[in-house]
């Protein structure tokens, strides 16, 4: 009876008997009973409810994926912070103060929070607020997938969270390498969470990669060609055909895992048959490309920011999209680097070592781009541009750390070291986190109509990049002293002091975090004196600075004619005048609706379910999900009008 | 922080108004020097500890593949070093302070320069591609070592949590400590008995994973008697981090010695000490085993190699 209602669910799931989880999971508990405490006490529950949970509109999604990732940012965090501070305890032969029990399953928590439920859903949160403003769109192709999409992530997120204080994590990495994530080695639900977190939110990723690339090819504004598409939406189209592209391996290469564990079928096994080298290829077959979809982004975000505040046109703006183009195609050719060492033969590891490096020339290239659009530019260093200054430099030292990589034999020394790691980091650090911070700097103003606080951002950029170097530039070297990645204890007192240096870079960087907290806090109590009421606080060149801050419901009153790259640069230049109100037509806007959180819901419910082994449970949740869908198809009633004079109405408010 | 300044700036008659607090550049790179600050008083005494193993190779095979991390580094500066310069000196030269400074909003091609990025890249990948080439084939680690020394067979199996090396020619196995003349090709045979890990010797040359059902191929040569470290890389579970072993290099005379002495006494490694090995367990002490069960190495492989 039990195994039928609960699975393998027991009340010693729970691990009462772990001070420091049962400490993280009475944090956590504190902190959500605060905010619900608060919603409640200022009854922002029907508010909630009606403009964010049942949103569709992308600005609003978009504002709730960037909420997700700072959260989660706090979280992975916090798994940054412990593992510094064990590795620099526990030397010669202490044991500090984590057991490998939970070390292991800390950094396995770590990656995957920091590249699903960081990196991913802070750049799906630009973008949904961003491309369509920059296209000119009233809003995205499909807006209630959109809203099944962040749902998605939102609970895969949460499913990462339950397993703090229902069961455990997986404790093989957040790559989860066969055998070791195979049954025989790890028996308990923390596997499970890592897959059903990662394949629920690959889901999400996958639906939002196909709703963007449809949005991007079909929704410009007239005169909008290929050629004048803002390079950020460039980017972004171009991460979408990665997206769409890489997940559904990620996908197939999961549910073979599953099929591995849930029915005792032997893929990846050691034995009968099975073949562990197959999971590494299939993983890193995503794997690779997923880096690039977390870069790219970035990449176009800093192309943006470096043309706006140089003031000046982006340099070689061609040579950036092809550039783009180019990486996002190699980026499916280099996947073998991830294992060089895993016996392929001389003519294999060469063919990989040398596509790799074929990817830093269009890297190259847009790194020279970026400075030839400061060359003879007028540049002021807000904070978005320290952002991008600090990633330029240190982007520099983490390619050239990639290359060496790449070389094969000089793998075989460096790989699976605190090299790797440094590297790996080096890249995603100022390569992603740092863009999407200048994104959300620079973006701020046009969602909430005021800017970020410039002494704090300043502050937060300072501590950011100084602990950055001081946590992982001594990475580089432990890795040359040969020490292996995810280390809980070790013998060699050599290394200690550079890990006690690295820890104190993390302290920094916490205090960047706080920082940037402390920014948002001042921003707001000092939201009428940093008021943008131009809704072009930078001086920008794409069209989401020619609306107000924030943009109306429906974007843009009037779709916008585009004749140049820097389109609103040239409307301000020819006289940029209101269009006459005459022109304003009714407008079709999507309706609000909860089936994208009931699908999310009722997907989580569905994913612990599974993680758990209660099968009716997880059978029901499953139909739900189909049933919700299927109602929601047969809604024909799924727009409402704002009429014409209505649109002239809410203009001539905000004139 | 600096005091708050206006910019003015005028855009075909409009003009435009933008504060910043960041009004001079000196005040710019003042902040980086400090920010550099902690970051030297931290590094150079660190820098002077600590053995760079990498570095520091005792055979041909490490020595080749570090010089050749210390090639490839060199040539990448050619780039980097004009990118840092550029960064730093064209951020100072067109701050928007600078009114001096040439200002060309509407430049954004330059066939010239466009031309020099893309090629001057794409020849220096070029140049480390050949490098990539001829390196992967001359380090294979499945390439025998040309010597008139017959090499010396090891083979390796990696254990939760323990490395078990078995010298078939000499009937003799041991746990955590690998014996070798110097001066010798080293031929290893390596497999796993349970999950996926990483054979290592830093100072004698690159690695190669262990896996269960196969056979991987590693020839190394080490030149100069020593105590070193071997490792496992691969995270393998619970007792990863105590999966280290000792690997001993002798003159080829202490090693001939070695072989007829050091067994004497020794516990044999039959299919029960085996079964009590396989047990998991984490910093193991070295033990020799003064003779092993015929063609264990095969029967290891063998065991997951079955089809259902």
């Amino acid at each position: 009876m039990h195994e039928e209602l609960f699975g393998k669910l027991e009340l010693s799931s729970i691990p009462y008997d772990s001070p420091i989880i049962m400490g993280a999971v009475g944090s956590a508990i504190l902190m959500t009973l605060v905010v619900l405490g608060t919603v409640t006490w200022f009854r922002l529950w029907p508010y909630l409810w009606k403009e964010w949970f049942t949103s569709v509109d992308h600005k609003r999604l978009g504002v709730m994926y960037v909420i997700l990732a700072l959260v989660m940012l706090v979280r992975g965090f916090a798994d940054a912070l412990m593992m510094r501070s064990q590795q620099a305890l526990a030397a010669g032969g202490q044991a500090g103060y984590l057991p490998p029990y939970h070390y292991d399953q800390i950094f396995s928590a770590h990656g995957t929070i920091m590249i699903i439920f960081v990196a991913m859903p802070f750049f799906v949160g630009l973008m949904n607020i961003i491309v369509p403003l920059q296209i000119g769109a009233r809003d995205v192709a499909f807006p209630f997938v959109n809203a099944v999409s962040l749902w998605l992530t939102v609970i895969s997120a949460w499913l990462v969270m339950v397993s703090l204080s229902i069961g455990n994590f997986s404790h093989a990495g957040w790559s989860g390498y066969p055998p070791l994530s195979e049954n025989g080695y790890s028996p308990g639900p923390g596997v499970d969470y890592w897959i059903w977190s990662l394949q629920l939110g690959g889901i999400g990723t996958l639906l939002t990669g196909i709703n963007f690339f449809v949005t991007i090819v079909r929704m410009r504004a007239p005169g909008m060609t290929w050629m004048r598409i803002p390079i950020f939406t460039w980017t972004i189209l171009v991460t979408t055909v990665l997206i769409m592209l890489a997940f559904p391996v990620l996908t197939v290469t999961l549910a073979l895992l599953t099929l591995d564990r849930y029915l005792d079928m032997h893929f990846f096994t050691n034995d009968l048959g099975g073949n562990l080298m197959m999971f590494p290829n299939l993983f890193w077959s995503w794997g690779h490309p997923e880096v690039y979809i977390v870069i790219l982004p970035a990449f176009g975000i800093y192309s943006e920011i470096t043309a706006t505040f140089s003031r000046k046109r982006l340099f070689g703006y061609t040579s950036m999209v092809y550039a783009t183009i180019a990486i996002a195609i190699l980026s499916f050719g280099v996947w073998l680097h991830h294992f060089f060492t895993m016996g392929a033969g001389a003519n294999v590891n060469a063919f990989f070592g040398i596509a790799t490096m074929v990817i830093a020339v269009p890297t190259g290239v847009k790194v020279f781009n970026w400075l030839f659009t400061l060359y003879r530019g007028r540049i002021h260093f807000a904070t978005p541009m320290l952002w991008t200054l600090g990633f330029i430099i240190t982007f520099c030292i983490g390619g050239m750390a990639g290359v060496l990589l790449s070389v094969p034999p000089a793998d075989f020394m460096l790989h699976n070291s605190e090299f790797l790691v440094a590297h790996f980091h080096n890249m995603l650090i100022p390569g992603a986190l740092f863009g999407y911070f200048a994104g959300y700097t620079y973006w701020f103003p046009k969602v909430f109509g005021f800017k970020l606080d410039e002494t704090w951002g300043k502050r937060a950029f300072w501590a950011w990049i100084t602990g950055f170097y001081l946590a992982f530039m001594p990475l580089y070297g432990l890795g040359l002293m040969g020490m292996p990645r995810r280390l809980v204890q070790y013998g060699n007192l050599d290394w200690q002091p550079y890990l006690l240096v690295a820890m104190a870079g993390t302290g920094l960087i916490a205090l960047g975090i706080l920082f940037q907290i402390i920014q948002l806090g001042v921003s707001i109590l000092h939201r009428e004196a940093l008021r943008d009421t131009s809704g072009d606080p930078w001086d920008g060149r794409s069209l989401e600075w020619s609306l107000p801050s924030p943009p109306p419901l429906y974007n843009f009153a009037v779709i916008p004619e585009v004749t140049d790259l820097d389109a609103f640069t040239r409307m301000k230049r020819e006289g940029h005048s209101p269009p006459p109100s005459r022109s304003y037509e009714d407008i079709h806007m999507p309706r609000n609706t909860p089936a994208g959180m009931g699908v999310g819901v009722a997907a989580l419910i569905f994913g612990f379910a599974m993680v758990w082994h209660i099968w009716g449970i997880a059978f029901f949740s499953l139909i739900t999900v189909v049933m919700i869908l299927v109602a929601r198809a047969a809604v024909e009633d799924v727009e409402w009008v704002i009429p014409a004079h209505e649109v002239a109405r809410m203009e001539e408010v905000r004139s | 922080m600096g005091p708050i300044k206006n910019c003015y700036i005028r855009v075909s008659g409009r003009v435009l108004a933008f504060q910043t607090s960041f009004p001079d550049f000196s005040l710019f790179m003042r902040r980086i020097l400090w920010s550099c600050l902690p970051i030297l008083l931290l590094a150079t005494p660190a820098a002077q500890a600590g053995h760079w193993v990498l570095l520091d190779p005792k055979g041909p095979i490490a020595r080749d593949e570090s010089s050749l991390m210390l090639t490839a580094f060199g040539l990448m500066l050619v780039v980097v070093i004009p990118v840092f310069v550029m960064t730093f000196l064209f951020a100072w030269k067109y701050r928007a302070s600078n009114e001096q400074a040439p200002y060309t909003p509407d430049w954004d091609h330059s066939a010239g320069i466009e031309a020099v990025v893309w090629l001057v890249p794409t020849a220096l990948i070029l140049i480390l591609s050949v490098m990539v080439w001829q390196s992967s084939h001359r380090l294979s680690p499945y390439r025998p070592l040309a010597s008139p020394v017959p090499p010396l067979h090891v083979q390796v199996v990696a254990m939760d949590w323990k490395w078990l090396f078995i010298y078939p020619d000499l009937g003799l196995a041991s746990i955590n400590r690998l014996v070798v003349p110097v001066d010798t090709p080293l031929s290893f045979q390596i497999t796993s008995d349970s999950v996926m890990s990483s054979f290592f010797i830093p100072q004698w040359g690159g690695q190669i994973y262990a896996m269960g059902g196969m056979k991987t191929r590693l020839h190394l040569l080490v030149d100069q008697p020593g105590v070193y470290d071997g490792l496992n890389t691969q995270f393998s579970g619970e007792g990863f981090y105590g999966m280290t072993f000792r690997a001993e290099a002798l003159s080829r005379a202490d090693f001939s010695r070695w072989t007829r002495e050091a067994p004497r006494g020794q516990p044999v490694l039959d299919p029960i000490t085996f079964n009590r090995l396989e047990e998991p367990s984490e910093h193991v002490p070295p033990q020799l085993y003064s003779a092993v069960t015929p063609h264990l190495f095969d029967q290891i492989i063998r065991k997951y190699s079955g089809m259902p």
